[in-house]
């Protein structure tokens, strides 16, 4: 596995992956979140208790669970970085730090949007959503972090320490509707053997979770290529890259009149 | 060794002692902040009561995170941090010695001033004696976890908004359980688990950090 994956560490690689991997989830991510919306928001069942109004659920349960997902893969990309001491384990870090950041976001707005027809409120200081707002912070600091160094292999290493500080929350996060009686709902989908929701339900959740694991893929490899340029732009290989795609486009050099 | 240990502890103290005015600044931004809510949120006892150990805990973050970057700041400055680190000794364990320091020097002080505070707000005797335990386990925890930072920071120019950004949210927690075991206190419950997790997290940072600690002075230099 270390041999497959070893070559990955350099960022001409690295940058060639990310390309033939990035159709492949574009097309999945917009396949299966155009399914799954659809058949979650148009064809699935209503709720017998909250009605139509639970269909929220198909973006908001996706949304919070990659926001936990996509913390837990920033602080094992940083924990690679730190150990083997890889400069693209940091810059696929930082790639994914705005994009889980919006995630949670989402959770938040679609979980305050739910929240007040059905508890009355926009926001409780209820334990899980307390926690997810911290997780917000997280991302804030960890992005703050890396922003403030002008040294960004520094800065990857830095900002990579604060996300494993901050790795703590995600388990207080999923335990917190167990740990403390929360207003907020228990777990619904993570019970395979006696779920809690009907299968016609669930099918399009689990659909729009993965289509919101690839969307989140598909924009942290773009991300992920954009930084790679951006650092290496003195490297050959990337200005060799720049002037193909230059002679490919047929681009003419403007001339002052 | 345990003299080196000794010695470098010492060091820290007599040059925080030296500077008196930065020893004080916490303190009476501590005093001021607290003296704030009475005035802000009204003086009726059973409000101040209620709300008195969460504006303890709040005004004893945000003043340390007023002091915190003196944790490395002047030995990163004027280069002792270096030699430290070209000295032979693990890192870790000066970086040890180093929160050691800055728990005596930021919080002891505290912890005298903490009986005032409590009368200024009003808590009964048995909120006091839970608030002083949450304080006596919850306080070394920001000077670990604050290390941290600290150490990640020491080389940028404007770290201190920065260094409050990034610790208030994993201080969250610790106020959580501090403010509610106070709360059980006073309604005469048991409050063991809010102080047991408390002493967990305290545990759990006191052996990790001091490796995280050096790893981010490293990164730091470097």
């Amino acid at each position: 596995m270390w041999k497959w994956l070893h070559p990955y560490a350099k960022t001409e690689s690295a940058y060639q992956l990310c390309s033939s991997l990035k159709p492949w989830l574009w097309g999945g991510a917009l396949l299966s979140l155009a399914v799954g919306t659809v058949w979650g928001l148009a064809f699935a069942p209503a709720d017998y208790q909250q009605g139509d109004s639970f269909r929220i659920i198909y973006i908001h349960v996706p949304s919070a669970i990659l926001s936990m997902g996509t913390y837990v893969a920033m602080a094992v990309a940083a924990l690679v970085g730190i150990v083997w001491q890889w400069r693209t384990a940091f810059m696929s870090m930082i790639a994914m730090a705005p994009v889980g950041a919006l995630m949670t976001f989402i959770a938040l707005f679609t979980g305050a949007a739910w929240g007040k027809p059905m508890w009355g409120a926009w926001w409780v200081w209820d334990a899980r959503l307390t926690s997810e707002l911290i997780l917000l912070f997280l991302y804030f600091g960890v992005m703050a972090l890396y922003v403030a160094f002008d040294d960004k292999q520094q800065a990857g290493k830095a900002a990579g320490v604060m996300a494993l500080v901050g790795v703590v929350n995600v388990p207080i996060i999923h335990y917190s509707v167990e740990w403390w009686n929360t207003l907020h709902q228990g777990a619904t989908i993570s019970k395979f053997d006696t779920p809690s929701i009907a299968p016609e339900m669930l099918w399009p959740l689990l659909i729009n979770l993965l289509g919101f694991a690839l969307f989140i893929a598909a924009v942290t490899v773009v991300r992920l290529q954009n930084e790679i340029l951006r650092r290496e732009i003195h490297r050959p290989w990337v200005q060799q890259l720049a002037a193909s795609r230059l002679e490919q486009k047929k681009v003419e050099p403007r001339h002052a009149v | 060794m345990r003299a080196l240990y000794k010695g470098i502890i010492k060091r820290d103290l007599e040059l925080a002692f030296r500077q008196k005015s930065e020893l004080m600044q916490p303190l009476m931004f501590l005093l001021v902040v607290v003296t704030l809510f009475p005035l802000g949120i009204g003086p009726g006892p059973d409000t101040l009561q209620r709300i008195g150990p969460g504006v303890i805990w709040v005004a004893a973050i945000l003043s340390s995170l007023l002091g915190m970057e003196r944790l490395f700041r002047d030995d990163f400055a004027d280069g002792s941090l270096e030699q430290m680190q070209l000295s032979g000794l693990p890192l870790y364990q000066i970086a040890l010695c180093k929160i050691i320091t800055h728990w005596l020097v930021s919080f002891t002080p505290l912890l005298m001033l903490s009986p005032l505070l409590a009368l200024f707000l009003n808590l009964t005797l048995s909120m006091y004696v839970a608030l002083l335990i949450t304080l006596l386990l919850g306080t070394p925890v920001i000077s670990l976890i604050g290390a941290i930072a600290v150490g990640l920071t020491t080389g940028l120019q404007r770290g201190s908004l920065l260094l409050a950004l990034l610790l208030i949210p994993i201080f969250i927690p610790l106020l959580i359980f501090a403010t509610s075991a106070v709360e059980s206190a006073a309604m005469q419950l048991p409050y063991g688990p809010q102080i047991a997790i408390i002493a967990a997290i305290m545990l759990v940072a006191l052996a990790l950090s001091p490796f995280a600690v050096s790893y981010a002075l490293k990164v730091s230099q470097n």
